[in-house]
């Protein structure tokens, strides 16, 4: 894979090593989103449903959290999982894990604000008849995450956007090894460095074909409910 | 929704408003700050081109030269300081891009660059033939060194060269990290596995493809064997905790060399800068830095010189 048109010929023929890349992209993305949406609609509904005190400084914080540069989160779990970090013991450093852990600091508040957001522009309507059902707490989260379903619908798709474009922390706890962390961005990276720009192009496209897919799958739902 | 968003938007908007106003005023400051210390040095520039102009009547036209290199060279910290000699003697503005021994070679081809300083001899040859490059002028070299852990468990210590330790590392199936990025490096790890007779394959080879100071920290976190040049090793040692398993030996010479880019390929390109770039690293005192670079901090120089200017 070194020119633009052995990419795409790699892609057509199902070439072990492409195929690898995306499988690991596509394992990286599935983990990260899938446990910052478990954790962050639950998470959204509670801050939406309650009220205790600092929940206003915890918004500001968590909404703060958003902008959370991607090598600041990498930086910190590279310190957490080091040989001589709290948590070398484990060693995680440069594994999948690894790449999970950064990325779900990065999409769980995204998550959670999206969440809180989509489920307070609709409290007004739905609130009413939920309460009035007198359901115990959990199943009234459910009902207003189920009621919101077509927001979170979109919130999931940022979540797997952030996660499928994100190069910073993956690259650097990760380590980009061939086979074992090497993603479609941090292969990218490389074929930039190397110089075979055409095959990084081209990369490039294979994932927005990917990051299509998805989109198309999603949208198609959304679109389901509005006709 | 929308409702909401808006006032959500509008609330926001303010909000940016407002920082900016509070920022802006400290990037105003910043800007006249640096804008008052760059005075100084365009001036000592001034200064200096007059002082060439009356030694010299051939003032550059093209003051700009371009310089495509290697991370490894960028980071050995030797090439800012030659740089800053380049520019008080001769007047010109070199301009280094550092990246990948490949990226850095292209750069050359698309005529990105006027002149290339890199340590590839096979790329570099293939550069020159195929009339990108005028001609390969190798002017110092220094030695890639095997660095790992201070056990040292697959006996690297014991062998004489870099092939027998490759096969010591192999047979042991002891950890190493590759750079697989193409660089330099990675062209030289790749040649001793070859010579050594070895498609390295398996768990324990690691192949990165990341820059030099990522894999020693990587080698360092893995305590894993790697090739690598002194001059990064030893700026990282603190952190990594590597040893060097096995120092100099004639196989592990890596030799680093000067290229003009080719006008009659890119038109373009700076040919006279090019030129005045070479003719300074082939003098006596590009020779006397690069000899003595590294002696101060290390008790050992990190480059030898073997440009020889007439």
């Amino acid at each position: 894979m070194t020119t633009f048109e052995s990419v795409f010929a790699a892609f057509i023929s199902g070439d072990g090593e492409l195929y690898r890349i995306l499988g690991l992209t596509v394992c990286m993305t599935l983990l990260s989103t899938g446990f910052s949406l478990l954790a962050g609609f639950p998470a959204g509904a509670f801050m939406a449903s309650c009220s205790f005190p600092g929940k206003k400084m915890l918004r500001r914080i968590i909404s703060t959290c958003m902008s959370l540069p991607p090598v600041v989160a990498g930086l910190f779990v590279f310190l957490l999982l080091s040989r001589r970090g709290p948590l070398g013991s484990l060693q995680l450093l440069f594994s999948l894990p690894a790449m999970v852990i950064a990325q779900f600091l990065l999409i769980f508040p995204i998550v959670v604000c999206l969440t809180l957001s989509a489920i307070e522009s609709r409290q007004k309507a739905i609130s009413q008849t939920i309460f009035t059902l007198g359901l115990p707490r959990y199943k009234t989260y459910l009902l207003m995450l189920w009621e919101c379903r077509y927001n979170l619908l979109t919130v999931m798709l940022t979540g797997f956007g952030r996660s499928l474009s994100e190069v910073g922390a993956v690259m650097m706890v990760g380590g980009n090894i061939q086979g074992k962390t090497r993603v479609m961005t941090t292969a990218i990276m490389l074929e930039t460095n190397k110089g075979n720009f055409g095959a990084a192009i081209a990369l490039g496209l294979v994932l927005l074909l990917l990051a299509f897919l998805v989109n198309a799958i999603a949208n198609h739902f959304q679109e389901a409910d509005h006709d | 929704m929308m409702k909401s968003l808006l006032y959500h938007a509008r609330k926001s908007a303010a909000l940016t408003v407002i920082l900016l106003l509070s920022v802006l005023p400290a990037c105003q400051q910043a800007s006249t700050a640096s804008a008052s210390s760059a005075v100084p040095t365009a001036v000592s520039t001034a200064t200096a081109a007059a002082v060439e102009t009356t030694a010299a009547p051939t003032k550059p036209e093209n003051p700009i030269v371009r310089l495509s290199t290697t991370t490894s060279v960028n980071d050995s910290g030797l090439l800012p300081e030659l740089e800053k000699a380049f520019e008080s003697s001769t007047g010109y503005d070199l301009e280094i891009i550092a990246n990948g021994t490949g990226a850095a070679i292209k750069l050359g081809e698309s005529g990105d660059a006027d002149v290339l300083l890199v340590h590839a001899k096979a790329s570099e040859e293939a550069f020159v033939t195929a009339g990108f490059g005028v001609e390969r002028i190798p002017f110092m070299h220094n030695y890639f060194v095997i660095a790992g852990a201070p056990e040292d468990k697959a006996k690297v210590a014991a062998c004489t060269d870099a092939v027998s330790a490759f096969k010591a590392i192999a047979a042991a199936k002891a950890a190493f990290v590759s750079r697989g990025d193409d660089s330099g490096t990675n062209k030289a790890e790749l040649a001793i596995w070859k010579s050594a007779g070895i498609t390295p394959s398996g768990d324990w080879y690691i192949s990165a493809g990341k820059g030099m100071g990522s894999c020693l920290t990587m080698a360092g976190e893995m305590q894993a064997y790697i090739l690598t040049d002194k001059a990064t090793y030893l700026s990282t040692k603190a952190q990594t905790g590597l040893a060097i398993c096995l120092g100099e030996s004639e196989d592990m010479k890596n030799t680093y060399s000067l290229i003009a880019v080719n006008p009659d390929k890119n038109p373009g390109v700076n040919v006279k800068g090019a030129q005045a770039w070479i003719d300074f690293m082939l003098s006596d005192q590009a020779r006397a830095m690069i000899s003595d670079y590294g002696i101060k901090e290390y008790g050992e120089p990190l480059f030898f010189y073997d440009g020889s200017p007439s």
